[in-house]
């Protein structure tokens, strides 16, 4: 980074972001307290995009792949790692700006590195949701997921929603120039990444791939099912959509463990579309919005 | 005359989708243009990832003025009918013509400006647009009402010469201001007029023209590739993809580490291509060299350093990752990459991969060990039909024609079988890899490469990595002897497969690419001279079905086969399997489950008419003349393609010839004198038009069992037995009459012999010698005789001479 001679650190990357979406009239939220695979299964974003209300927001989601984790062994790899997601309600018609201008505010200048909008639709059938967009490239890179939201939980999002989610560690990497992601610098104060992450992931492979016991995470997708078909029925949505949280990440943990076959496979992801879907079938319900 | 300027600007569109919605805005243009009575001399198209933009050339300022004519009442007419014809046309009473007692109104429409034409033409251009894929944005999506677009739509520039044409979609209004390149120029630009467009744009970094860009993108990384002693692999696709991706393309040169290059090129050529759009090059050995091209959309401030530095970084990541999966794929052996296929399921009622790699391996070896596929040297007929000539059927030996080549010599053969079956249970073993996991478009080729680091034998790692050949035509067409029994096996057993679940390709549907595996068999039989009933291979495929359906291991079959005797008579299909295997084998099934055998003869019969619509599709896209194809599938009787096909190849240059016409004359004539007399129709050609297979039981068999003396050979005996023999005429024959009779027994044991020994040449000539005397006969013999048994004898006599032509090809199919 020639023209950026000192490079944020991790925290400073989170922290400058922060600042610069709060400036959009974001609300800035801390990550949601549960185990999710990828930003957009927070309600700010899952449940948010339903219905007429505006909503602005951006926050930090950590996201759990069990199936991705290396034991700690791999640079890029990893079963724990951070999203930076902000969705903005109607999509504002200079989004594409906004976002460029964040780039810019983290050290990235277009007229010295490319930056591409290269076609990528997106498509979450446990979530029974699509949208169009891009991924963006810098220099050959994707580092963000662009996307125009046109259905959620199986319902046409009315007005559409605009999500952007960053890949933190990548956009780390490449801003300090740094080949694995334990060497990136976490704060300006020594501590790097793999300081405070190199165990976990180290631990947590171990757990998500060896020891997690398997009857007990079928018994616990069960239990969730269960809870959220329960929840729906008491008329509490939000507590029915963290059932189905739930449940998707035992899921991928079922995976990683290897337990579960191609043919059931399909049939798990079915239920977990069905709370999903349930959950923002009941949501809607609750405030009164018609399909 | 003027010109006008559409440009509709959007946030940047798929690549893919961007020539096409080019052409579609100009198409949906001159198509309201012509609606309204206009034309445009000429209209100039642009396309950006940002814009999509079109120049028409001479508009004329506004339509021509019509006069438009409306015949109304009689004037006797009652008053309503004069009232509702008035309010039709919104005339008054004075203002009809009275035209020999009947009202006309003359309506002069005036011209209409062009401009409002055009006002009202671009909202319903932009609402109807044919995306592939389109979406909703912003405010106005509160409502699924709300306009769609490819992705969200910015601005409309439209420009009647200077004049701005006012439109408005959504909350989009026209204007003449534009956008420039999103980084050198994101200040308005203001569009003087349709001529100033382009020069417009280009002061503004945008290369508005999409073949302008891809002739900079073509040049200029062909440039820079030559400054480093390197040339480019030429890839059109990829060019076009890049200058969809760029309004202002700069092709930049970067390198990788030549350590690198120890994992296979294809998957290096992937990842640069496929993943990170970027040029492959080559050194000057040809090989693949350690660099890329990468398309930028900017003039770097830094010349392009910090862009170059980044896409190496990226691609040195990538090709880790690659590095990695193919040393840990390598690592274990494909034997038990293949344990795993278990997991993958084929189709829902066909199992797993693991089953269908099962029934490949044992059709693979059947084809080896029934002497189908041999080694090249020890192949019993290698005539080229299909690519050759029909010389080169000419050439082969009688004596090596056989229909059913023997098995070859035992140790070689088993050799070949160990091998085919080999290749056959690994062949799709590096489905489960990581490599085909990320390129899934390597596959076959991975596996190729896995089996030959583990030390396989080369045969088998060929045989793994081509099995898929032939892809569509044009394609390489497997001719290693193990590659060609696993590709034939796979492809046979996916169409057997799917066709017994009731899924065959209907209409422009072909789902599971059966046709191309059709054309995909003909072309390895073809190439390969393999000299095998297709038939049969499929009545074993058909076989193998039915015991899985019947629940029943096939070894426990086997030996319940063996243990038996044989004490059912079989049915028509009992008869085809016994042929295959043995009598015991089908009576066992027929016991357990008799009503799969019916299934299973309707599917054998949908299988093979598929064989023969594939192969009239192929012939007559390979310059065949539709009516010789018809007339030698006519025969009937016939699934050995390569004797099908040099009966057509023989036909095709024997009716070229003026012998040939000559004869179809003579035939022509002879036929038409037999319909006339309402003598019966030719009972030895087979009425079985679109089917390779006899409609008549026991035909092939014939043929199969008592080796060439069968169909064939009693057919040109004639019908009757006796007829049309001199020595049976119960009258003084004519000398032309006699003369006809000698030419016949003459030319009827030659053509036999010609046809069993294959040479339909041979045949054609020894026919053609019947030509002469079908002329004189004509000339000099009535065959409409008074005399009832001259006429008989005479009718009997053209039977058996259309007969005799009937046993090369039904030459009443044969057009001209």
């Amino acid at each position: 980074m020639a023209a950026q001679p000192a490079p944020l650190s991790f925290q400073d990357l989170i922290l400058t972001l922060h600042a610069y979406w709060s400036r959009q009239g974001c609300v800035i939220l801390q990550p949601y307290d549960m185990n999710v695979g990828a930003g957009t299964f927070h309600p700010a974003t899952t449940l948010r995009a339903l219905g007429p209300d505006a909503w602005n927001a951006a926050y930090v989601q950590p996201s759990r792949r069990p199936t991705d984790g290396r034991y700690g062994e791999n640079p890029n790899r990893l079963q724990h790692y951070y999203q930076y997601q902000v969705i903005m309600k109607p999509s504002p018609p200079d989004l594409q700006d906004l976002y460029l201008g964040s780039l810019r505010e983290i050290g990235i200048d277009p007229l010295l590195h490319d930056i591409r909008f290269v076609e990528d639709d997106w498509e979450s059938p446990t979530l029974g949701a699509w949208g169009l967009g891009w991924e963006v490239w810098c220099d050959g890179m994707e580092v963000t997921q662009f996307t125009y939201f046109q259905q959620m939980g199986g319902y046409d999002c009315k007005p559409v929603a605009g999500e952007l989610t960053y890949g933190l560690e990548r956009l780390a990497m490449y801003i300090q120039g740094v080949d694995s992601v334990y060497d990136l610098r976490f704060n300006d104060a020594g501590v790097t990444y793999g300081d405070v992450f190199l165990e976990n992931e180290r631990q947590m492979s171990k757990w998500n791939f060896e020891i997690a016991d398997t009857d007990k995470l079928f018994r616990w997708f069960k239990d969730a099912e269960a809870e959220c078909q329960a929840s729906i029925a008491a008329d509490v949505p939000l507590a029915a959509f963290e059932q189905a949280i739930l449940a998707s990440h035992t899921f991928n943990l079922l995976q990683a463990r290897g337990v579960i076959s191609v043919q059931e496979r399909a049939s798990y992801m079915g239920r977990v579309r069905d709370m999903a879907k349930g959950s923002c079938a009941a949501w809607m319900q609750k405030n009164g919005w018609a399909a | 005359m003027t010109d006008f300027l559409l440009e509709l600007l959007c946030e940047e569109m798929p690549a893919r989708m961007q020539v096409k919605a080019s052409d579609d805005l100009a198409r949906l243009f001159a198509e309201a243009l012509a609606g309204a009575g206009l034309k445009a001399e000429r209209i100039d198209s642009f396309v950006t990832p940002r814009r999509l933009a079109l120049i028409a050339r001479g508009l004329p300022l506004e339509t021509a003025a019509v006069s438009e004519e409306h015949k109304g009442p009689r004037t006797s007419a009652p008053a309503q009918a004069l009232e509702g014809f008035l309010r039709k046309t919104g005339l008054r009473q004075d203002q009809l013509e009275d035209r020999d007692g009947v009202w006309f109104a003359v309506v002069e429409k005036p011209g209409r400006a062009t401009a409002d034409v055009l006002a009202q033409a671009i909202p319903a251009i932009v609402r109807a647009f044919p995306w592939p894929k389109s979406m909703r944005w912003g405010t106005a999506s509160q409502t699924t009402e709300s306009l769609r677009w490819v992705r969200p739509l910015q601005g409309i520039v439209a420009l009647l010469g200077d004049m701005i044409v006012d439109v408005e979609v959504d909350d989009i209004r026209s204007g003449n201001v534009t956008r420039g390149h999103r980084f050198h120029h994101p200040d308005p630009v203001t569009i003087a007029g349709p001529d100033a467009y382009v020069d417009a744009l280009r002061g503004a970094r945008v290369i508005a023209d999409h073949h302008e860009r891809m002739a900079i993108i073509a040049a200029k990384a062909g440039e820079a590739a030559a400054a480093h002693g390197l040339t480019l692999v030429e890839d059109k696709g990829l060019v076009a993809e890049n200058a969809g991706l760029t309004e202002w393309p700069v092709p930049l040169l970067g390198d990788f580490d030549p350590d690198f290059l120890e994992v296979p090129p294809e998957v290096i050529q992937l990842t640069l291509r496929t993943n990170q759009k970027y040029f492959v090059l080559r050194d000057a050995s040809g090989k693949l060299a350690p660099a890329f091209v990468c398309t930028a959309n900017i003039e770097a401030i830094d010349g392009g350093a910090a862009i170059v530095a980044g896409n190496r970084k990226v691609l040195a990541a990538r090709l880790s990752d690659a590095r990695f999966f193919w040393e840990q794929d390598k690592k274990t052996p494909l034997a038990e990459h293949a344990k795993k296929l278990e997991r993958i399921t084929f189709h829902e009622k066909l199992g797993t991969v693991a089953d269908k790699v099962e029934r490949v391996a044992k059709l693979a070896r059947w084809l080896v060990d029934e002497g189908i596929v041999t080694d090249k040297k020890s192949l019993p007929f290698r005539g080229g039909v299909g690519v050759g000539t029909v010389d080169d059927v000419d050439a082969v030996p009688a004596s090596l024609a056989s229909p059913t080549p023997g098995p070859s010599p035992e140790g070689e053969g088993s050799r070949l079988a160990d091998l085919a079956e080999q290749a056959a249970r690994l062949c799709k073993a590096d489905l489960v890899t990581e490599m085909v996991g990320e390129f899934p478009e390597l596959q076959g080729i991975m596996g190729g490469y896995y089996a030959r680091a583990q030390g396989l034998p080369d045969a088998v790692a060929d045989a793994i990595r081509d099995h898929y050949k032939p892809v569509g035509q044009g394609d390489d067409v497997p001719t290693a002897p193990v590659t060609v029994a696993v590709s034939l096996a796979d492809k046979l057993d996916t169409i057997t497969q799917f066709f017994a679940i009731d899924l065959p390709p209907t209409g422009s549907k072909d789902p599971f690419a059966l046709r191309r595996s059709a054309l995909g068999v003909m072309s390895l039989i073809q190439s390969n001279g393999l000299r095998f009933s297709i038939r049969s291979a499929i009545v074993r495929m058909i076989f193998f079905r039915v015991i899985a359906e019947a629940h029943a291991p096939y070894d426990a079959i086997a030996q319940q086969i063996k243990d038996a005797g044989d004490k059912l008579a079989p049915t028509e299909l009992l008869e085809e399997l016994a042929r295959s295997f043995s009598k015991t084998g089908i009576a066992i099934i027929k016991q357990a489950k008799p009503e799969l055998l019916d299934k299973s003869w309707v599917i054998l019969q949908s299988i093979l008419d598929f064989f023969a619509d594939r192969l009239k599709v192929q012939q007559r896209e390979a310059g065949v003349r539709h009516d010789l194809i018809d007339a030698v599938f006519a025969l009937g009787g016939e699934d050995d393609l390569v004797r099908l096909l040099a009966r057509v190849k023989a036909l095709q240059a024997f009716v070229e010839t003026a012998e040939g016409a000559n004869l179809l004359a003579g035939y022509k004539r002879a036929a038409n004198i037999l319909k006339k007399e309402g003598a019966s129709p030719s009972t030895s050609v087979i009425p079985a038009p679109s089917s390779v297979i006899p409609a008549q039981a026991g035909t092939q068999g014939a043929s199969r069992d008592s080796g060439e003396d069968g169909e064939m050979g009693s057919r040109l005996r004639g019908n009757d037995g006796d007829v049309g023999d001199a020595a049976h005429l119960g009258y003084d024959a004519e000398p032309a009459e006699v003369a006809l009779i000698a030419a016949l027994e003459e030319a009827e044991p030659r053509a036999k012999s010609a046809i069993a020994a294959e040479d339909f040449a041979g045949a054609m000539a020894a026919l053609a010698s019947l030509r002469a005397p079908i002329d004189a006969f004509f000339e000099t013999v009535t065959v409409k005789d008074p005399d009832p048994a001259k006429r008989t004898a005479r009718l009997a006599l053209l039977a058996r001479m259309r007969d005799a032509v009937h046993g090369v090809a039904d030459f009443s199919r044969i057009e001209g």
